[in-house]
């Protein structure tokens, strides 16, 4: 029998805590596929984010650190400095990310940390409860915006993506989605280029994935990816926004 | 090697160095930013890792990183730094990983000043971060023990897979003072297979973590930390016993920079005749209790006193240690000053008055 489907060998047998519907499940095995892929197995570190993610150390069959909330990319410059022969990624979303720990990922980016970034942007806090992020579109609402994101006296929605690409030190900076299988197929690919800028020792990488949280959103999977090509898609506009051959 | 004169920050830069840490991260705040400086000039030319951080809070998780992935390591701050360092020593040392931290510590509260104060003690010895932890703290008194302690530093938070801090002031940071160091012998790093992420190559996969969503889990590392902690007490506290050896009437105890100026004001008082000894910590945690309660058992020992750079942060432990059999006798200054020898050897002499013993009469 001609085997066509299996586990990655770069993830555990545990079974995800993930709720039905959710995207980090797809996350993790493109994440995992691309480590099989690559080889690089053992010689992988991946640094775990707090939030809903903070278990993947418990999936991923390869080295693992945790991180306090938001440290990630401090927690990976520390890894891969000291082992630069690593391959150290962080896994964390955006409450995580763009938020609490907005000074380590952006510094992390300037420094041009040869680490890779995987964002998962779902505009809303997770574990926590469904509270506003840094990310929750405009009208959102959450259980810290029962009325829906008041711009005023919230701000808009930080574009992680575009905000990073600004900076002159040379990196890979790309926005990708999770909502159809089109778009799953250009994220790996995506997030292959990544990996494969950190392993030739060229860039820091960043790859920003547009996620849902149907639990937290209070819709179903199916209206979730829908209300994320309506209403995400339109402010959070997939593409390469920074490569390391930018002039 | 011959002793060399050097200022103490760059000394704390080079013991680490001769220790075997060839990885510094760390973030400019006074009095220690010399160490940082040293660092930048001195790790390259012996490949070492050097990186300037966006802030303590990052400076430390690096460090967090850095020791995860099983090499010695070494930041630096002062004490408005340590505090945006508690996170990552509770991270630290809830996830058992050995690392070294130095806290030259600064007048406070707040912003405070940048004069030496011994106001961080709370902070370096009961915890700090949250949850309940232990660092093991090295209070050195002179550049050459600042220089030993370092270098000891690294095996004995690789013995105890346990952070360790050590707290000096500005007097030791920016003094020079001649240094040997030669004087301790660098002992090789521990094996770090076990648990370091170093890429699972031939062997089951590292995880470096702190959570455990099971509360009995939890409580289970949480009594493993207490034996820890109890072996800590057993094998590695440190003291120096200064002028107790004639059975003496009263003993000072102090540390670090105050500890140097009891000296002095012990040697004044001894040619007046009055006999007074010190016992000055080396390790605030874990701290001579019992030594200290020894002393106050035997029958010449009549008085205590406690000479603090705080307002009686390390008394409340002298008082513990004794359970206060006698009253303690307290002088502090405070905010960046320094007592002088004189308004110590003052405050000692009322001392013997006050508790009635023979003093200068004996």
């Amino acid at each position: 029998m001609k085997t066509i489907f299996e586990r990655p060998q770069s993830m555990t047998k545990a079974e995800t805590h993930y709720c039905p519907g959710c995207t980090h499940g797809v996350a993790h095995r493109m994440v995992a596929e691309i480590v099989d892929e690559l080889g690089i197995r053992e010689k992988t570190v991946g640094i775990a984010p707090v939030g809903c993610s903070v278990l993947i150390y418990r999936y991923m069959d390869t080295d693992m650190q945790s991180a306090a909330h938001g440290r990630a990319p401090a927690v990976a410059t520390g890894v891969k400095r000291v082992r630069p022969e690593l391959c150290v990624y962080t896994y964390q979303g955006d409450g995580d990310l763009a938020s609490i720990g907005m000074g380590e990922i952006v510094h992390a980016a300037n420094r041009g940390e040869k680490i890779t970034v995987v964002f998962i942007n779902n505009a809303v806090y997770g574990m926590t409860g469904g509270q506003m992020a840094p990310t929750t579109m405009p009208g959102q609402k959450t259980t810290t915006s029962p009325k829906g994101r008041d711009v005023n006296w919230c701000g808009m929605p930080i574009r992680m993506s575009e905000l990073l690409s600004t900076l002159r030190t040379p990196s890979f900076v790309v926005r990708s989605s999770l909502h159809t299988p089109h778009h799953i197929i250009q994220s790996k690919q995506a997030l292959r280029r990544a990996f494969q800028y950190q392993l030739a020792g060229t860039c820091f990488s960043f790859v920003e994935l547009l996620s849902i949280c149907p639990t937290n959103w209070g819709i179903t999977p199916v209206q979730s990816n829908k209300w994320l090509e309506e209403t995400m898609l339109p402010y959070y506009p997939l593409g390469i926004f920074k490569t390391p051959e930018d002039k | 090697m011959p002793k060399i004169l050097m200022k103490g920050a760059e000394a704390i830069g080079e013991a680490a160095i001769r220790a075997g840490c060839l990885s510094y991260f760390g973030y400019p705040i006074t009095p220690q930013s010399e160490v940082g400086e040293y660092m930048s000039r001195r790790l390259p030319e012996v490949g070492g890792v050097f990186v300037q951080a966006e802030s303590e809070v990052a400076a430390s998780q690096m460090i967090y990183g850095a020791a995860g992935a099983g090499v010695r390591v070494m930041t630096t701050t002062s004490s408005p730094g340590f505090s945006l360092m508690a996170e990552a020593m509770s991270y630290i040392a809830a996830s058992e990983l050995p690392a070294v931290v130095v806290n030259i510590v600064r007048g406070g509260p707040g912003l405070g000043g940048i004069l030496p104060s011994q106001g961080d003690y709370f902070q370096a010895v009961k915890g700090g971060g949250h949850g309940d932890y232990r660092c093991l703290v090295l209070a050195p008194a002179t550049v050459q023990e600042f220089v030993e302690c370092v270098m000891k530093a690294f095996p004995l938070a690789e013995k105890y897979l346990n952070p360790v801090l050590l707290i000096g002031d500005g007097m030791i940071a920016q003094m020079m003072e001649p240094v040997d160091f030669d004087a301790v012998k660098t002992e090789p790093q521990r094996d770090v297979e076990a648990w370091a992420t170093t890429g699972c190559k031939d062997r089951p996969r590292n995880v470096v973590e702190c959570l455990w969503l099971d509360p009995k889990l939890c409580e289970d590392f949480n009594f493993e930390l207490i034996e820890k902690y109890k072996k800590m007490t057993a094998e590695d506290c440190y003291f120096e016993e200064y002028e107790l050896d004639d059975q003496p009437e009263m003993v000072v105890v102090a540390y670090g920079t105050t500890s140097r100026i009891v000296r002095t004001a012990i040697e004044e008082l001894r040619k007046d005749g009055y006999k007074i000894g010190m016992l000055r910590p080396i390790t605030l945690f874990p701290f001579p209790f019992a030594r200290l309660r020894e002393l106050s058992e035997t029958s010449h020992v009549k008085a205590f006193s406690v000479v603090e750079m705080s307002q009686g942060q390390m008394l409340e432990d002298v008082r513990w240690a004794i359970r206060d059999k006698f009253p303690v006798g307290f002088f502090c200054r405070m905010g960046g000053i320094v007592p002088s020898p004189e308004e110590v050897i003052d405050f000692l002499k009322q001392e013997f008055v006050t508790r009635g013993l023979k003093g200068a009469v004996s």
